[in-house]
Protein backbone atom coordinates (compact mmCIF):
# COMPACT_ATOMS: atom_id res chain seq x y z
CA UNK A 1 0.00 0.00 0.00
CA UNK A 2 2.77 1.96 0.43
CA UNK A 3 4.64 1.86 -2.41
CA UNK A 4 1.14 2.90 -4.06
CA UNK A 5 0.97 6.11 -2.38
CA UNK A 6 4.57 6.37 -3.34
CA UNK A 7 4.42 6.33 -6.68
CA UNK A 8 1.21 8.31 -6.88
CA UNK A 9 3.22 11.19 -4.73
CA UNK A 10 6.16 10.51 -7.13
CA UNK A 11 3.86 11.77 -10.10
CA UNK A 12 2.50 15.12 -7.31
CA UNK A 13 6.35 15.62 -7.06
CA UNK A 14 7.51 15.19 -10.68
CA UNK A 15 4.31 17.79 -11.95
CA UNK A 16 5.23 20.18 -9.40
CA UNK A 17 8.53 20.49 -9.53
CA UNK A 18 8.64 20.90 -13.31
CA UNK A 19 5.48 23.40 -13.78
CA UNK A 20 4.99 24.38 -10.20
CA UNK A 21 1.65 22.95 -10.45
CA UNK A 22 -0.16 20.93 -7.84
CA UNK A 23 -2.30 17.93 -9.85
CA UNK A 24 -4.97 17.01 -7.67
CA UNK A 25 -6.32 15.03 -10.38
CA UNK A 26 -3.68 12.71 -9.90
CA UNK A 27 -5.42 10.15 -7.95
CA UNK A 28 -7.94 9.88 -10.67
CA UNK A 29 -5.33 9.48 -13.27
CA UNK A 30 -4.89 6.37 -10.97
CA UNK A 31 -8.31 5.63 -11.40
CA UNK A 32 -8.60 6.15 -15.02
CA UNK A 33 -5.52 3.41 -15.53
CA UNK A 34 -7.25 0.55 -13.55
CA UNK A 35 -10.40 1.27 -15.70
CA UNK A 36 -8.48 1.53 -18.48
CA UNK A 37 -6.73 -1.97 -18.43
CA UNK A 38 -9.77 -3.87 -16.73
CA UNK A 39 -11.54 -2.83 -19.67
CA UNK A 40 -9.08 -3.73 -22.57
CA UNK A 41 -8.68 -6.97 -20.48
CA UNK A 42 -12.50 -8.23 -19.82
CA UNK A 43 -13.94 -6.00 -22.60
CA UNK A 44 -11.91 -7.25 -25.15
CA UNK A 45 -10.02 -9.61 -23.61
CA UNK A 46 -6.89 -8.44 -24.06
CA UNK A 47 -4.02 -10.26 -22.09
CA UNK A 48 -3.28 -8.73 -18.97
CA UNK A 49 0.83 -7.48 -20.14
CA UNK A 50 -0.54 -6.28 -23.07
CA UNK A 51 -3.38 -4.66 -21.39
CA UNK A 52 -1.30 -2.90 -18.59
CA UNK A 53 0.99 -1.50 -21.94
CA UNK A 54 -2.09 0.08 -23.60
CA UNK A 55 -3.17 1.45 -19.87
CA UNK A 56 -0.10 3.00 -19.47
CA UNK A 57 0.43 4.14 -22.79
CA UNK A 58 -3.29 6.21 -23.29
CA UNK A 59 -3.28 7.28 -19.75
CA UNK A 60 0.36 9.18 -20.59
CA UNK A 61 -1.12 10.17 -23.54
CA UNK A 62 -4.06 11.55 -22.36
CA UNK A 63 -1.76 13.47 -19.36
CA UNK A 64 -0.13 15.18 -22.16
CA UNK A 65 -2.83 16.29 -23.92
CA UNK A 66 -4.18 17.56 -21.28
CA UNK A 67 -0.99 19.38 -20.46
CA UNK A 68 -1.33 21.21 -24.16
CA UNK A 69 -4.66 21.71 -24.21
CA UNK A 70 -5.51 23.25 -20.40
CA UNK A 71 -2.70 23.05 -18.07
CA UNK A 72 -0.33 25.09 -20.55
CA UNK A 73 -2.80 28.24 -20.00
CA UNK A 74 -3.13 28.50 -16.32
CA UNK A 75 0.62 28.04 -15.49
CA UNK A 76 1.28 31.31 -14.12
CA UNK A 77 -2.19 32.06 -12.90
CA UNK A 78 -2.68 32.13 -8.91
CA UNK A 79 -2.09 28.79 -7.32
CA UNK A 80 -5.53 28.64 -5.99
CA UNK A 81 -7.29 28.81 -9.35
CA UNK A 82 -4.70 25.98 -10.78
CA UNK A 83 -6.19 23.49 -7.72
CA UNK A 84 -9.88 24.43 -8.27
CA UNK A 85 -9.09 23.37 -11.98
CA UNK A 86 -7.89 19.99 -11.51
CA UNK A 87 -9.94 19.42 -8.32
CA UNK A 88 -12.51 19.91 -11.32
CA UNK A 89 -10.96 17.97 -13.60
CA UNK A 90 -10.49 15.31 -11.26
CA UNK A 91 -14.44 15.16 -10.79
CA UNK A 92 -15.09 15.25 -14.58
CA UNK A 93 -12.99 11.77 -14.82
CA UNK A 94 -14.85 10.76 -12.37
CA UNK A 95 -18.12 11.34 -13.99
CA UNK A 96 -16.68 9.65 -17.05
CA UNK A 97 -15.76 6.96 -15.24
CA UNK A 98 -19.33 6.27 -14.00
CA UNK A 99 -20.77 6.98 -17.36
CA UNK A 100 -18.55 4.71 -19.58
CA UNK A 101 -17.67 1.76 -17.24
CA UNK A 102 -20.74 2.49 -14.49
CA UNK A 103 -20.75 2.72 -10.63
CA UNK A 104 -20.07 -1.21 -9.96
CA UNK A 105 -17.19 -2.37 -8.47
CA UNK A 106 -14.96 -4.65 -10.68
CA UNK A 107 -12.19 -7.29 -9.65
CA UNK A 108 -9.12 -7.36 -11.91
CA UNK A 109 -7.78 -10.90 -12.47
CA UNK A 110 -4.21 -10.96 -12.63
CA UNK A 111 -1.11 -13.60 -13.34
CA UNK A 112 -0.89 -12.53 -9.51
CA UNK A 113 -4.08 -13.72 -8.01
CA UNK A 114 -4.67 -15.98 -5.11
CA UNK A 115 -1.33 -17.23 -4.76
CA UNK A 116 0.92 -16.61 -2.29
CA UNK A 117 4.95 -17.49 -1.47
CA UNK A 118 5.47 -18.70 2.09
CA UNK A 119 8.78 -16.98 2.96
CA UNK A 120 10.24 -18.56 6.50
CA UNK A 121 6.65 -18.52 8.17
CA UNK A 122 5.33 -15.67 6.87
CA UNK A 123 2.64 -16.07 3.72
CA UNK A 124 2.86 -13.14 1.01
CA UNK A 125 0.26 -12.69 -1.52
CA UNK A 126 2.01 -12.42 -4.97
CA UNK A 127 -0.30 -9.24 -5.90
CA UNK A 128 1.79 -7.89 -3.06
CA UNK A 129 5.20 -8.58 -4.42
CA UNK A 130 3.83 -7.27 -7.58
CA UNK A 131 3.21 -3.82 -6.45
CA UNK A 132 6.60 -3.84 -4.36
CA UNK A 133 8.24 -4.95 -7.50
CA UNK A 134 6.63 -3.07 -9.81
CA UNK A 135 7.66 0.14 -7.62
CA UNK A 136 11.45 -0.92 -7.51
CA UNK A 137 11.70 -1.03 -11.51
CA UNK A 138 9.79 1.79 -12.02
CA UNK A 139 12.02 3.79 -9.99
CA UNK A 140 15.30 1.85 -11.23
CA UNK A 141 13.83 2.88 -15.06
CA UNK A 142 12.99 6.96 -13.72
CA UNK A 143 16.14 7.46 -12.35
CA UNK A 144 18.57 6.32 -15.01
CA UNK A 145 16.61 8.01 -17.33
CA UNK A 146 16.27 11.64 -15.32
CA UNK A 147 20.52 11.20 -14.48
CA UNK A 148 21.75 9.31 -17.80
CA UNK A 149 19.41 10.72 -20.92
CA UNK A 150 20.23 13.89 -22.59
CA UNK A 151 16.31 14.62 -22.66
CA UNK A 152 16.14 13.30 -19.05
CA UNK A 153 18.85 15.73 -17.58
CA UNK A 154 17.15 18.38 -19.75
CA UNK A 155 13.88 18.05 -17.99
CA UNK A 156 15.64 18.53 -15.11
CA UNK A 157 16.68 21.59 -16.53
CA UNK A 158 13.86 22.96 -17.38
CA UNK A 159 12.10 22.16 -14.07
CA UNK A 160 14.91 24.05 -12.24
CA UNK A 161 15.21 27.49 -14.71
CA UNK A 162 12.29 27.51 -17.11
CA UNK A 163 14.10 30.41 -19.28
CA UNK A 164 17.87 29.45 -18.76
CA UNK A 165 15.94 26.09 -20.67
CA UNK A 166 14.46 28.13 -23.53
CA UNK A 167 18.11 29.73 -24.08
CA UNK A 168 19.68 26.58 -24.36
CA UNK A 169 17.14 25.59 -27.39
CA UNK A 170 15.40 23.19 -25.21
CA UNK A 171 11.90 22.89 -26.56
CA UNK A 172 10.57 23.49 -22.83
CA UNK A 173 6.52 23.35 -24.06
CA UNK A 174 7.30 19.80 -25.35
CA UNK A 175 8.96 18.78 -21.91
CA UNK A 176 6.16 19.37 -20.03
CA UNK A 177 3.73 17.89 -21.85
CA UNK A 178 6.73 14.67 -21.22
CA UNK A 179 6.32 15.17 -18.02
CA UNK A 180 2.70 15.53 -17.68
CA UNK A 181 2.89 12.36 -19.36
CA UNK A 182 5.77 10.31 -17.57
CA UNK A 183 3.52 11.20 -14.34
CA UNK A 184 0.73 10.17 -15.74
CA UNK A 185 1.32 7.04 -16.76
CA UNK A 186 3.03 6.10 -13.31
CA UNK A 187 -0.45 6.89 -11.80
CA UNK A 188 -1.87 4.19 -14.53
CA UNK A 189 0.90 2.09 -13.51
CA UNK A 190 0.25 2.78 -9.90
CA UNK A 191 -3.31 1.95 -10.72
CA UNK A 192 -3.10 -1.23 -12.47
CA UNK A 193 -0.63 -2.29 -9.69
CA UNK A 194 -3.62 -1.52 -7.17
CA UNK A 195 -6.45 -3.18 -8.95
CA UNK A 196 -5.89 -6.66 -7.94
CA UNK A 197 -5.81 -5.81 -4.07
CA UNK A 198 -7.90 -2.88 -4.00
CA UNK A 199 -10.83 -3.47 -6.49
CA UNK A 200 -12.13 -1.18 -9.19
CA UNK A 201 -14.30 1.78 -8.36
CA UNK A 202 -14.89 5.62 -9.81
CA UNK A 203 -13.61 6.06 -6.30
CA UNK A 204 -10.11 4.60 -6.32
CA UNK A 205 -8.82 8.02 -7.25
CA UNK A 206 -9.34 9.35 -3.51
CA UNK A 207 -6.35 7.03 -2.55
CA UNK A 208 -4.76 10.43 -4.01
CA UNK A 209 -5.55 12.12 -0.89
CA UNK A 210 -3.17 9.97 1.18
CA UNK A 211 -0.99 10.26 -1.60
CA UNK A 212 -0.86 13.46 -1.62
CA UNK A 213 -0.06 13.52 2.43
CA UNK A 214 2.60 11.37 1.72
CA UNK A 215 4.39 13.81 -1.07
CA UNK A 216 4.13 16.75 1.66
CA UNK A 217 5.44 14.00 4.29
CA UNK A 218 8.30 13.52 1.92
CA UNK A 219 8.38 17.16 1.38
CA UNK A 220 7.04 18.42 -1.26
CA UNK A 221 9.64 18.28 -4.40
CA UNK A 222 12.15 15.66 -3.02
CA UNK A 223 11.48 12.45 -5.14
CA UNK A 224 13.25 10.09 -2.82
CA UNK A 225 11.19 12.01 -0.29
CA UNK A 226 7.60 10.82 -2.28
CA UNK A 227 8.78 7.49 -1.70
CA UNK A 228 9.89 7.25 1.64
CA UNK A 229 6.81 9.08 2.70
CA UNK A 230 4.58 7.04 0.99
CA UNK A 231 6.08 3.66 2.49
CA UNK A 232 5.77 5.80 5.82
CA UNK A 233 2.07 6.37 5.45
CA UNK A 234 1.65 2.76 4.15
CA UNK A 235 3.28 1.41 7.16
CA UNK A 236 1.47 3.70 9.82
CA UNK A 237 -1.80 2.49 8.18
CA UNK A 238 -1.00 -1.01 8.71
CA UNK A 239 0.07 -0.27 12.09
CA UNK A 240 -2.55 1.70 13.18
CA UNK A 241 -5.14 -0.84 11.84
CA UNK A 242 -3.64 -3.51 13.72
CA UNK A 243 -2.74 -1.61 16.94
CA UNK A 244 -5.00 0.60 17.22
CA UNK A 245 -9.18 1.24 17.89
CA UNK A 246 -11.25 0.94 14.69
CA UNK A 247 -11.01 4.07 12.77
CA UNK A 248 -7.92 5.12 13.69
CA UNK A 249 -6.70 3.49 10.44
CA UNK A 250 -7.24 6.57 8.18
CA UNK A 251 -6.77 8.99 10.46
CA UNK A 252 -3.43 8.06 11.69
CA UNK A 253 -1.47 8.97 8.71
CA UNK A 254 -2.98 12.47 9.07
CA UNK A 255 -2.10 12.60 12.46
CA UNK A 256 1.63 11.51 12.07
CA UNK A 257 2.52 14.29 8.65
CA UNK A 258 0.46 16.86 11.22
CA UNK A 259 3.57 16.56 13.78
CA UNK A 260 5.54 16.24 11.63
CA UNK A 261 5.10 19.84 10.04
CA UNK A 262 5.07 20.84 12.98
CA UNK A 263 8.69 19.47 13.79
CA UNK A 264 10.35 19.78 10.21
CA UNK A 265 7.57 22.04 7.99
CA UNK A 266 10.07 21.28 5.13
CA UNK A 267 8.99 17.76 5.46
CA UNK A 268 11.18 15.12 6.10
CA UNK A 269 13.05 15.39 2.77
CA UNK A 270 13.27 19.00 1.82
CA UNK A 271 15.41 21.16 1.35
CA UNK A 272 15.10 25.17 2.82
CA UNK A 273 15.55 27.70 0.67
CA UNK A 274 15.59 25.89 -2.07
CA UNK A 275 14.81 28.99 -4.69
CA UNK A 276 17.31 32.00 -4.80
CA UNK A 277 15.34 34.21 -7.54
CA UNK B 1 31.40 48.47 -43.01
CA UNK B 2 30.83 44.63 -42.86
CA UNK B 3 27.41 43.29 -43.12
CA UNK B 4 25.24 43.31 -40.39
CA UNK B 5 24.63 40.25 -38.58
CA UNK B 6 21.67 42.17 -36.84
CA UNK B 7 19.21 44.46 -37.52
CA UNK B 8 16.80 45.93 -34.95
CA UNK B 9 14.51 48.66 -36.83
CA UNK B 10 11.95 50.13 -35.08
CA UNK B 11 11.27 48.02 -32.36
CA UNK B 12 8.35 48.76 -29.66
CA UNK B 13 7.84 46.09 -26.26
CA UNK B 14 5.68 46.61 -23.83
CA UNK B 15 4.82 45.11 -20.33
CA UNK B 16 1.39 45.16 -20.49
CA UNK B 17 0.06 48.56 -21.21
CA UNK B 18 3.48 49.90 -20.34
CA UNK B 19 5.96 50.50 -23.11
CA UNK B 20 9.50 49.76 -22.35
CA UNK B 21 10.82 50.25 -26.03
CA UNK B 22 10.37 52.69 -27.81
CA UNK B 23 10.58 52.48 -31.00
CA UNK B 24 14.59 51.20 -31.62
CA UNK B 25 16.74 50.51 -34.35
CA UNK B 26 20.23 49.22 -34.41
CA UNK B 27 22.39 47.34 -35.80
CA UNK B 28 25.26 44.86 -35.26
CA UNK B 29 28.06 44.01 -37.91
CA UNK B 30 29.34 40.44 -38.31
CA UNK B 31 32.41 40.22 -36.24
CA UNK B 32 32.30 43.09 -34.16
CA UNK B 33 31.15 43.70 -30.44
CA UNK B 34 28.65 46.44 -29.67
CA UNK B 35 27.51 47.68 -26.91
CA UNK B 36 24.36 48.87 -25.58
CA UNK B 37 24.68 51.48 -22.03
CA UNK B 38 21.69 52.67 -20.51
CA UNK B 39 21.09 53.33 -16.66
CA UNK B 40 18.67 51.07 -14.77
CA UNK B 41 15.59 50.79 -16.01
CA UNK B 42 16.49 51.95 -19.52
CA UNK B 43 15.50 48.83 -21.15
CA UNK B 44 18.82 47.06 -21.82
CA UNK B 45 17.31 43.97 -20.74
CA UNK B 46 14.33 44.20 -22.49
CA UNK B 47 16.08 45.02 -25.95
CA UNK B 48 17.62 41.77 -25.80
CA UNK B 49 14.89 39.82 -24.67
CA UNK B 50 12.95 41.36 -27.49
CA UNK B 51 15.88 39.91 -29.76
CA UNK B 52 16.01 36.28 -28.66
CA UNK B 53 12.28 35.97 -28.62
CA UNK B 54 11.46 35.79 -25.24
CA UNK B 55 9.61 38.71 -25.77
CA UNK B 56 7.51 39.88 -28.77
CA UNK B 57 7.63 43.67 -30.16
CA UNK B 58 4.42 44.88 -30.75
CA UNK B 59 6.03 46.67 -33.92
CA UNK B 60 9.09 46.99 -35.85
CA UNK B 61 11.33 43.88 -36.93
CA UNK B 62 14.82 41.67 -35.77
CA UNK B 63 16.46 40.31 -38.70
CA UNK B 64 19.14 38.06 -37.95
CA UNK B 65 21.07 37.17 -40.68
CA UNK B 66 18.86 38.46 -43.05
CA UNK B 67 15.97 36.55 -41.53
CA UNK B 68 12.91 38.06 -39.64
CA UNK B 69 13.31 36.54 -36.10
CA UNK B 70 10.62 38.60 -34.41
CA UNK B 71 7.70 36.38 -33.19
CA UNK B 72 9.44 33.49 -32.92
CA UNK B 73 9.93 31.09 -29.60
CA UNK B 74 13.22 31.44 -27.99
CA UNK B 75 14.62 27.97 -28.27
CA UNK B 76 13.99 28.43 -32.44
CA UNK B 77 15.97 31.56 -32.29
CA UNK B 78 18.66 29.89 -30.45
CA UNK B 79 19.07 27.03 -32.65
CA UNK B 80 19.37 29.75 -36.02
CA UNK B 81 22.83 30.64 -33.67
CA UNK B 82 22.21 33.16 -31.42
CA UNK B 83 22.64 32.61 -27.87
CA UNK B 84 21.39 34.93 -24.96
CA UNK B 85 23.37 34.87 -21.70
CA UNK B 86 20.69 36.36 -19.41
CA UNK B 87 21.26 38.81 -16.56
CA UNK B 88 21.52 37.30 -13.53
CA UNK B 89 23.28 33.97 -14.99
CA UNK B 90 20.16 31.78 -14.99
CA UNK B 91 22.48 29.07 -14.34
CA UNK B 92 20.66 25.31 -13.53
CA UNK B 93 21.80 25.13 -10.05
CA UNK B 94 21.13 21.78 -9.28
CA UNK B 95 22.73 20.14 -12.00
CA UNK B 96 26.43 19.56 -12.18
CA UNK B 97 29.04 22.34 -14.03
CA UNK B 98 29.84 19.87 -16.48
CA UNK B 99 25.95 18.81 -16.93
CA UNK B 100 25.09 22.42 -17.15
CA UNK B 101 27.97 22.96 -19.98
CA UNK B 102 26.21 19.83 -21.67
CA UNK B 103 22.89 21.67 -21.95
CA UNK B 104 24.37 24.42 -23.58
CA UNK B 105 25.19 21.95 -26.61
CA UNK B 106 21.47 20.55 -26.13
CA UNK B 107 20.82 21.47 -29.71
CA UNK B 108 23.70 19.77 -31.22
CA UNK B 109 24.47 16.13 -32.17
CA UNK B 110 28.38 16.12 -32.85
CA UNK B 111 29.63 14.63 -29.96
CA UNK B 112 33.39 15.18 -31.29
CA UNK B 113 32.78 18.73 -31.41
CA UNK B 114 31.50 18.85 -28.09
CA UNK B 115 34.32 17.58 -26.25
CA UNK B 116 36.52 19.78 -28.00
CA UNK B 117 34.47 22.83 -27.13
CA UNK B 118 33.94 22.06 -23.57
CA UNK B 119 37.55 21.39 -23.24
CA UNK B 120 37.75 24.71 -25.42
CA UNK B 121 35.73 26.37 -22.07
CA UNK B 122 37.99 24.96 -19.77
CA UNK B 123 41.00 26.52 -21.08
CA UNK B 124 39.02 30.06 -21.00
CA UNK B 125 37.81 29.31 -17.80
CA UNK B 126 40.36 26.73 -15.83
CA UNK B 127 38.04 27.20 -12.27
CA UNK B 128 35.07 25.18 -14.42
CA UNK B 129 37.17 21.88 -14.66
CA UNK B 130 38.25 21.88 -11.33
CA UNK B 131 34.22 22.71 -10.19
CA UNK B 132 33.03 20.13 -13.24
CA UNK B 133 31.20 18.07 -10.61
CA UNK B 134 30.12 20.84 -8.00
CA UNK B 135 26.55 21.44 -8.13
CA UNK B 136 26.16 24.48 -10.28
CA UNK B 137 24.06 26.41 -7.57
CA UNK B 138 26.81 25.92 -5.24
CA UNK B 139 29.43 28.42 -7.40
CA UNK B 140 30.32 32.02 -6.51
CA UNK B 141 28.72 35.14 -8.70
CA UNK B 142 31.38 35.07 -10.80
CA UNK B 143 32.07 31.51 -11.14
CA UNK B 144 28.24 31.14 -12.14
CA UNK B 145 28.62 34.48 -14.83
CA UNK B 146 31.54 32.24 -16.08
CA UNK B 147 29.69 29.11 -16.83
CA UNK B 148 27.05 31.11 -17.87
CA UNK B 149 29.09 32.36 -20.40
CA UNK B 150 30.63 29.04 -21.18
CA UNK B 151 27.30 27.26 -21.72
CA UNK B 152 26.26 30.01 -24.22
CA UNK B 153 29.63 29.36 -25.77
CA UNK B 154 29.20 25.49 -26.08
CA UNK B 155 26.52 26.13 -28.48
CA UNK B 156 28.86 27.22 -31.17
CA UNK B 157 26.90 30.29 -31.54
CA UNK B 158 27.10 33.01 -34.16
CA UNK B 159 26.55 35.66 -32.10
CA UNK B 160 26.53 35.78 -28.39
CA UNK B 161 23.60 38.38 -26.00
CA UNK B 162 25.39 39.16 -22.99
CA UNK B 163 23.43 41.16 -20.68
CA UNK B 164 25.59 42.67 -17.69
CA UNK B 165 28.92 40.12 -17.17
CA UNK B 166 30.13 42.59 -14.77
CA UNK B 167 26.77 42.35 -12.43
CA UNK B 168 28.00 41.89 -8.84
CA UNK B 169 31.68 41.36 -9.42
CA UNK B 170 34.97 42.39 -7.91
CA UNK B 171 36.73 45.06 -10.55
CA UNK B 172 39.41 42.47 -11.32
CA UNK B 173 37.11 39.45 -12.21
CA UNK B 174 35.15 42.44 -14.33
CA UNK B 175 38.84 42.46 -16.01
CA UNK B 176 39.61 39.26 -16.54
CA UNK B 177 35.73 38.75 -17.85
CA UNK B 178 35.89 41.29 -20.19
CA UNK B 179 39.60 40.26 -21.67
CA UNK B 180 37.59 36.56 -22.42
CA UNK B 181 35.02 38.31 -24.08
CA UNK B 182 37.34 40.01 -25.95
CA UNK B 183 39.21 36.86 -26.77
CA UNK B 184 36.40 34.90 -27.69
CA UNK B 185 34.91 37.77 -30.54
CA UNK B 186 38.68 37.78 -31.59
CA UNK B 187 39.74 34.14 -31.95
CA UNK B 188 36.46 32.81 -32.54
CA UNK B 189 34.74 35.17 -34.44
CA UNK B 190 31.72 35.45 -32.35
CA UNK B 191 30.01 38.44 -32.56
CA UNK B 192 28.86 40.12 -29.44
CA UNK B 193 25.80 42.71 -28.35
CA UNK B 194 26.82 43.68 -24.62
CA UNK B 195 24.43 45.29 -22.44
CA UNK B 196 26.53 46.97 -19.91
CA UNK B 197 25.95 49.61 -16.84
CA UNK B 198 30.15 49.27 -16.79
CA UNK B 199 30.60 51.80 -19.33
CA UNK B 200 34.20 52.24 -18.51
CA UNK B 201 35.22 48.56 -19.41
CA UNK B 202 32.31 48.34 -21.98
CA UNK B 203 33.45 51.16 -24.04
CA UNK B 204 36.96 49.86 -23.89
CA UNK B 205 36.62 46.25 -25.62
CA UNK B 206 33.40 47.47 -28.35
CA UNK B 207 33.61 49.06 -31.26
CA UNK B 208 30.15 50.54 -32.06
CA UNK B 209 28.30 51.93 -29.09
CA UNK B 210 24.48 52.93 -28.11
CA UNK B 211 23.59 54.80 -25.25
CA UNK B 212 20.44 54.22 -24.22
CA UNK B 213 17.43 56.48 -22.22
CA UNK B 214 14.02 55.49 -21.08
CA UNK B 215 13.67 53.26 -24.47
CA UNK B 216 15.44 55.34 -26.84
CA UNK B 217 18.61 55.59 -28.12
CA UNK B 218 19.53 59.29 -27.59
CA UNK B 219 23.36 58.71 -28.98
CA UNK B 220 25.10 56.78 -31.11
CA UNK B 221 29.28 56.59 -32.26
CA UNK B 222 32.35 54.50 -32.74
CA UNK B 223 33.68 53.64 -28.74
CA UNK B 224 36.58 55.19 -29.06
CA UNK B 225 34.78 58.76 -30.14
CA UNK B 226 32.04 57.83 -27.18
CA UNK B 227 35.09 57.78 -24.93
CA UNK B 228 35.71 61.50 -25.39
CA UNK B 229 31.81 62.74 -24.93
CA UNK B 230 31.21 64.50 -22.20
CA UNK B 231 28.03 63.41 -21.73
CA UNK B 232 29.54 59.64 -21.28
CA UNK B 233 32.54 60.92 -18.96
CA UNK B 234 29.64 61.92 -16.51
CA UNK B 235 27.66 58.55 -17.21
CA UNK B 236 30.23 56.86 -15.50
CA UNK B 237 29.23 58.38 -12.28
CA UNK B 238 25.88 55.94 -12.14
CA UNK B 239 28.72 52.77 -12.11
CA UNK B 240 29.02 53.28 -8.35
CA UNK B 241 25.40 51.88 -7.80
CA UNK B 242 26.49 48.61 -8.95
CA UNK B 243 26.75 47.34 -5.50
CA UNK B 244 23.44 48.43 -4.54
CA UNK B 245 22.00 47.02 -7.53
CA UNK B 246 23.38 43.75 -7.58
CA UNK B 247 21.33 43.02 -3.98
CA UNK B 248 18.12 44.71 -4.97
CA UNK B 249 18.09 42.93 -7.81
CA UNK B 250 18.34 39.00 -5.73
CA UNK B 251 15.03 39.82 -4.01
CA UNK B 252 12.87 40.57 -6.98
CA UNK B 253 10.72 38.48 -7.79
CA UNK B 254 11.46 36.41 -11.20
CA UNK B 255 7.61 36.97 -12.82
CA UNK B 256 8.30 36.12 -16.60
CA UNK B 257 6.56 33.19 -17.80
N1 LIG C 1 8.06 42.16 -16.01
C1 LIG C 1 7.87 43.49 -16.13
N2 LIG C 1 6.63 44.02 -16.01
C2 LIG C 1 6.42 45.34 -16.14
N3 LIG C 1 7.39 46.24 -16.39
C3 LIG C 1 8.64 45.78 -16.52
C4 LIG C 1 8.95 44.39 -16.40
N4 LIG C 1 10.28 44.22 -16.56
C5 LIG C 1 10.77 45.45 -16.79
N5 LIG C 1 9.81 46.40 -16.77
C6 LIG C 1 9.98 47.83 -16.99
O1 LIG C 1 10.55 48.04 -18.26
C7 LIG C 1 11.54 49.04 -18.21
C8 LIG C 1 12.85 48.50 -18.76
O2 LIG C 1 13.29 47.41 -17.98
P1 LIG C 1 14.65 46.62 -18.28
O3 LIG C 1 14.67 45.43 -17.39
O4 LIG C 1 14.75 46.38 -19.73
O5 LIG C 1 15.74 47.66 -17.81
P2 LIG C 1 17.32 47.52 -17.79
O6 LIG C 1 17.84 48.59 -18.64
O7 LIG C 1 17.73 46.14 -18.11
O8 LIG C 1 17.61 47.85 -16.27
P3 LIG C 1 18.70 47.22 -15.28
O9 LIG C 1 19.97 47.92 -15.56
O10 LIG C 1 18.17 47.55 -13.93
O11 LIG C 1 18.77 45.77 -15.55
C9 LIG C 1 11.63 49.46 -16.74
O12 LIG C 1 10.91 50.68 -16.61
C10 LIG C 1 10.96 48.37 -15.98
O13 LIG C 1 10.30 48.88 -14.85
MG1 LIG D 1 18.68 44.70 -17.15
Amino acid sequence: MGCIYGLVALGFVLIYKATELVNFAQGDLLMLGAFVCYMFVIWYGVGYWAAFALAIAIVALFGAALDASVLRRVIGQPQFAVVMLTIGLGAIFRAFASMTWGSEIYTLPTPFSAKATRVGGVTISHEYVSIIVGTVILCAVLYAFFTYTRVGVAMQAASQNQLAAYYMGIPVKRMFSLIWAISAGVAAIAGVLLAPVSLIDINLGFIGLKAFAAAVLGGFGSIPGSLVGGITIGLIELFAGAYLPHGFKDVAAYVVLLAVLAIRPQGMFGTVGRKKV
Amino acid sequence: MPRALLEVSNVETYYGPIMAIRGISFTVPKGQIVTILGANGAGKTTILKTVSGVMDPQKGSVLFDGKAIHGMDPDRVMRLGLSHVPEGREVFPFLSVRENLRMGAYTRSDPGGIAQDLEMVYEYFPVLQARADQRAGSLSGGEQQMLAISRALMARPAMMLLDEPSLGLSPKLVKEIFDIILRINKERGVTVLLVEQNANMALHIADYGYVLEVGRIVMEDACARLLEKDDIKEFYLGVKEAGVRGTRRWKRKKTWR
